[in-house]
């Protein structure tokens, strides 16, 4: 437990992370290991886990019918893989790939969102890490979306 | 590559009278974008400062500012041309052999210089790449004198990356750190998915002394300087190229007008916090 409470600590989502919600939060955390080309998560499944990147990168995928699969985004070390377990329904949007062999802490969904719900102090302190993680990726898809590079 | 160091229109022609050049090769980078080696028919090619552009005229058509994106030892400079319009599909379209006029080189150039001693972060944006491949050059051939060197670039996709051949040596480099994205990209691109303001925070350089030299499309520019101010870069530390319409080139006609500043003269490199209220950050 020790262990995964460090490496918890030394992610850059969790920074400056209190020792107490540090011990709550490993209570729900795992290794995880994903080969390249192994799926983190597909499209549609539950979202009962998310993941902190520690080493590899992660593409988010879709399919687009009569096409070969869309990467959406990338994401590499020191990112976080996963929002979609925050909200109802609780679905997965995208698959995700391991594009290289990826080492990541993942977190059990169920377990964090029942800790967020008895210790309000933990769930707000897991809301301020997330926001500015999802505007920013909302930020970027709104760049994206602009096709900035035009005729390119 | 040589590089002025005084203002290369005090010594060149007549600010308006083009001089002849023959386009010497003709490389396709992209669909729609081409790279002109152009050597002077008379005399030799005037000294330049990276980041400076010359206007290049069409015989027939017209004329457009066009970044210098290289010099060549023989004494010819290669300018990169994207096919969007009347000139610059005309020039695009030029073949080895034929004459076009060029004046030039014009407007302030990268302070490349200024950086030594400093980490320096390299951004560029699609066609961006071109006005800030000789400063990289500059840069690199001069390695030993800068702190840590970042070049962040990004594009449409992997297919419109431009001059992957000069990225892979960069990339090979151990004291260069090369950082691409792309905004759209098939599963079988193993590189990285995103938007080029995106990079800042993945790229290792001191906020605190470091410099940024950042061109490409005028919204990617915006997003970028806001991804280096919120990494705590001061605006004076930021340099962005700016790009508006030009015709005379030597701030007389007013085509080019940017606030109380004349792109042509005064820029198109432009220290950000002389701009920044002209260059507002939209919410978005
Ligand atoms: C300092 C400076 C450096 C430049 N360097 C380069 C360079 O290295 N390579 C290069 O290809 N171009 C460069 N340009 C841009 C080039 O000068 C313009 O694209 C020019 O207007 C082309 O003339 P045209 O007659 O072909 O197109 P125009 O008739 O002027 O324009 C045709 C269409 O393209 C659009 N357009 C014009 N300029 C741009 C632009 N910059 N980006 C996107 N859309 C545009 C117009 O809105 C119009 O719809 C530079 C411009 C400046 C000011
Ligand atoms: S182009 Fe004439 S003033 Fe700049």
């Amino acid at each position: 437990m020790a262990y995964l409470e460090r490496i918890l600590g030394e992610h850059p989502f969790f920074a400056g992370l209190d020792d107490e919600h540090g011990r709550l939060l490993a209570g729900c955390a795992r290794n995880r290991r994903f080969a390249a080309g192994e799926y983190l998560f597909r499209e549609g499944e539950a979202a009962d886990e998310f993941y902190l990147i520690r080493h590899g990168q992660v593409a988010l995928e879709t399919l687009v019918p009569g096409r070969a699969p869309l990467v959406i985004a990338t994401l590499g070390e020191g990112e976080i893989v996963g929002a979609s377990w925050l909200l109802p329904p609780y679905r997965w949007m995208f698959d995700a790939r391991a594009v290289t062999l990826t080492r990541a802490i993942g977190l059990d969904a169920a377990c964090l969102r029942g800790k967020c719900e008895v210790d309000h102090h933990l769930g707000y302190d897991m809301m301020k890490r997330f926001l500015p993680v999802v505007v920013k990726r909302l930020h970027d898809t709104r760049l994206q979306v602009l096709d900035v590079y035009g005729d390119d | 590559m040589s590089m002025a160091t005084t203002d290369p229109r005090a010594a060149g022609p007549a600010p308006f009278v083009p001089q002849a050049y023959r386009v010497e090769e003709v490389t396709r980078e992209l669909a729609d974008t081409v790279s002109l080696r152009l050597a002077p028919l008379d005399g030799a090619r005037p000294d330049f400062r990276p980041g400076q552009f010359n206007m290049l005229w069409a015989f027939g058509v017209g004329e457009a500012a066009i970044s210098i994106s290289d010099v060549e030892t023989d004494g010819s400079f290669v300018h990169t041309v994207r096919a969007v319009g009347a000139v610059s599909g005309a020039l695009a379209g030029l073949e080895v052999g034929t004459r076009v006029g060029l004046r030039g080189p014009f407007g302030t150039g990268w302070r490349v210089a200024e950086a030594r001693g400093a980490d320096v972060v390299v951004v560029a944006g699609g066609l961006g790449l071109a006005p800030l491949r000789p400063a990289i050059q500059a840069l690199l051939a001069d390695r030993a004198r800068y702190g840590r060197v970042a070049i962040l670039v990004g594009a449409r996709s992997p297919e419109t990356l431009l001059y992957p051949e000069a990225l892979a040596p960069w990339q090979r480099r151990p004291d260069v750190e090369v950082l691409v994205t792309v905004d759209h990209a098939g599963a079988d691109w193993a590189g990285r998915v995103g938007v080029v303001p995106g990079l800042v925070p993945r790229a290792a350089f001191d906020a605190d002394d470091c410099v940024a030299l950042v061109c490409g499309p005028e919204v990617m520019m915006r997003f970028t300087v806001a991804a280096l101010r919120h990494a705590g870069v001061a605006a004076e530390r930021i340099h962005v190229s700016m790009e508006r319409n030009m015709k005379c080139a030597v701030g007389w006609c007013g085509h080019c007008q940017f606030g109380p500043a004349f792109v042509c003269k005064d820029g198109p490199v432009m220290r950000y916090d002389a701009i920044a209220d002209l260059f507002s950050i939209p919410e978005v």
